[in-house]
């Protein structure tokens, strides 16, 4: 009962399909793993590892803001986190390049049925760790699925940002930024074209890019993410360039207390 | 979001997939063939006055969405029911349920809110005699066809049939009166924008709708908590008898009403303080609860809803802009 589309899709695609010739099974044992293997995770090893980590709520409340969070700060020498929903029309959610930055990202995505959700951290030596959970899309009782945006002018809001930096103890910046945006999947059925933010690059004082996100369309509307910075205690801001498919430019500066 | 074909939602998905090849693997979604049936046992609170008590337990496919309570009383005029319940199957066997038990016609139904564990058995009763305020039949009218659609994906066959139907009474603050009932609506907000509590001014009997929860945690997709803490605290100052809480059990006093304003605060309390430490929703989520609430039912589960819901209001109200003009 709690992962009833999953097992439909097992059924259907009969016995012996899973993973025959894989290195490592999957654990999720989903039909779909080697195609997402081998289309998102090209250029070295895959290993299941448990320190990669997956969070999905146990319920979803809102299929169309489902909160997802990745964590891989227990494996050293991230460069790159890839995270992908097999069953989802858009397997690819986005990519994490965190050059100076926890291997952490916290975020919202659509879904439109029950999938597993990974997270794959590419070490330094190539090769892909990846970790990952079922996401079992049963609705949520009093709740229903998300009303039909009513906002008549988008262009009024679009890349308005509200956000907040936190000095962590150990000197790291968490911040934790919304960006308005639709976000528009380009698959919906009243025909309205891809619309998307599909970058986001947070800098400090001296420009280099701390960390880049690379957004999909299954990122949620109005996207919000948290990621912690390994910002240097004398940067003052946290700067913020946004990139949407349409060549929208979305700039914000978050200011942070400088570590005393 | 996308993906399901045009026009199509996941209702009209299911029986369409009922006539097909594909049938045999839908037992899954719950379509099997035999006709589903609800145990309801009414339990006499008081000289005509009954409730069923909902399961303290989430939607699903074993409860059919049978997790709200509902209420039948005697009066002079005929039978008196509050809320329907789950389903189209539900109403009718709570229409029964009520002639039953009172040997008489149907006079009333009230609906309380535009929950679908609340609304859903409309369907079985005459539109004029299901009554409410304008506000529910507001909510009804927009969110009825995606309650539906939520409702056949959680419960399964036992929706079968069912449809959103509008209250055709709308009532205002005078009482009625049904000869050795006086029933009083208390338009109220907070658990929704629109509740209407009950107070049979004969007898002191208050049905609190979702206004009230007692031992499970209260449930806050739709909801307003500051209003409601206010709603909670003019609740207490009625004097009534019997309280009947939209879920957990009907009882004389006010635990209900003291114990729903305990958890709303400390829920609200919690999430906003880790909110403001820069926690995201599953830091959040993974927070312990005080042990009063370990006797709550649902308690980890409403609250890991809750954070959700409270936590897309607070971005939007308590960061400041930071976007470069
Ligand atoms: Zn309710």
């Amino acid at each position: 009962m709690r992962r009833p589309v999953m097992s439909i899709c097992l059924a259907l695609l009969g016995p012996g399909m899973a993973a025959a010739a894989e290195p490592a099974l999957d654990p999720l044992n989903s039909p779909v793993w080697p195609s997402i293997r081998s289309k998102y995770l090209s250029g070295g090893p895959v290993v299941f590892d448990d320190r990669v980590k997956v969070s999905v709520p146990s319920i979803v409340e809102n299929q169309a803001q489902v909160p997802i969070t990745a964590d891989a700060r227990n494996l050293p020498g991230v460069k790159k986190l890839v995270i992908v929903a097999d069953l989802n029309p858009i397997q690819h959610i986005l990519t994490l390049t965190p050059a100076k930055a926890s291997a952490y990202i916290s975020f919202r995505m659509k879904v439109e049925q029950g999938t597993p959700v990974r997270a794959a951290a590419q070490t330094e030596d190539g090769v892909w760790h990846v970790g990952g959970t079922y996401l079992s899309a049963a609705g949520g009782g009093c709740s229903a699925p998300a009303l039909a945006r009513g906002e008549a002018r988008w262009s009024a809001t679009v890349g308005q940002a509200q956000g907040k930096v936190w000095r962590q103890p150990d000197g790291s910046a968490r911040v934790r930024l919304r960006v308005r945006h639709p976000m528009d999947t380009g698959l919906a059925r009243n025909n309205t074209p891809a619309y998307f933010i599909e970058s986001l690059q947070m800098s400090g004082s001296s420009r280099d890019p701390l960390a880049t996100l690379e957004l999909f369309e299954p990122v949620s509307e109005d996207p919000t993410v948290t990621l912690m910075l390994r910002l240097p205690a004398t940067d003052a801001s946290v700067d913020v360039e946004g990139r949407d498919n349409n060549g929208g430019i979305y700039k914000s500066s978050l200011p942070v207390a400088p570590q005393s | 979001m996308q993906g399901l074909p045009p026009g199509m939602t996941r209702r009209r998905l299911l029986a369409a997939l009922a006539g097909t090849a594909a049938a045999q693997y839908v037992s899954a979604f719950g379509l099997e063939a035999s006709p589903l049936s609800y145990t309801l046992k009414p339990q006499q609170l008081a000289k005509g006055v009954w409730y069923v008590a909902g399961a303290q337990e989430a939607i699903s496919r074993d409860n059919g969405g049978a997790i709200a309570n509902t209420v039948v009383l005697d009066s002079k005029a005929g039978a008196i029911v509050v809320d329907t319940g789950p389903s189209l199957r539900y109403g009718q066997q709570l229409a029964t349920l009520a002639r039953d038990l009172t040997n008489k016609d149907i006079a009333r139904v009230y609906v309380t809110h535009f929950h679908p564990d609340h609304m859903f058995g409309n369907q079985a009763f005459r539109p004029d005699t299901l009554a409410s305020s304008t506000g529910v039949i507001d909510g009804i009218k927009s969110m009825g066809s995606a309650f539906a659609d939520a409702m056949y994906y959680a419960a399964g066959d036992w929706m079968r049939g069912t449809e959103p139907v509008m209250p055709g009474t709308i009532l205002g603050t005078e009482p009625e009166d049904f000869g050795d009932r006086i029933i009083r609506p208390l338009h109220m907000t907070g658990h929704t924008a629109a509740d209407l509590a009950l107070f049979d001014e004969v007898s002191g009997v208050l049905i609190a709708g979702d206004l009230v929860f007692l031992d499970r945690a209260p449930t806050t997709p739709h909801a307003d908590i500051a209003r409601w803490r206010n709603t909670l605290a003019a609740l207490g100052g009625i004097s009534h008898g019997l309280l009947i809480p939209g879920h957990g059990p009907a009882e004389p006093g006010a635990r209900g009403i003291a114990q729903t304003r305990q958890w709303l605060e400390t829920i609200e309390t919690q999430i906003i303080e880790a909110f403001d430490k820069g926690l995201d929703v599953a830091e959040t989520t993974a927070l312990a609860l005080p042990a009063w609430t370990e006797k709550i039912a649902l308690a980890r589960y409403e609250y890991e809803r809750s954070v959700m819901h409270l936590y897309a209001k607070l971005e939007a109200s308590r960061w400041p802009r930071v976007d470069v003009r």
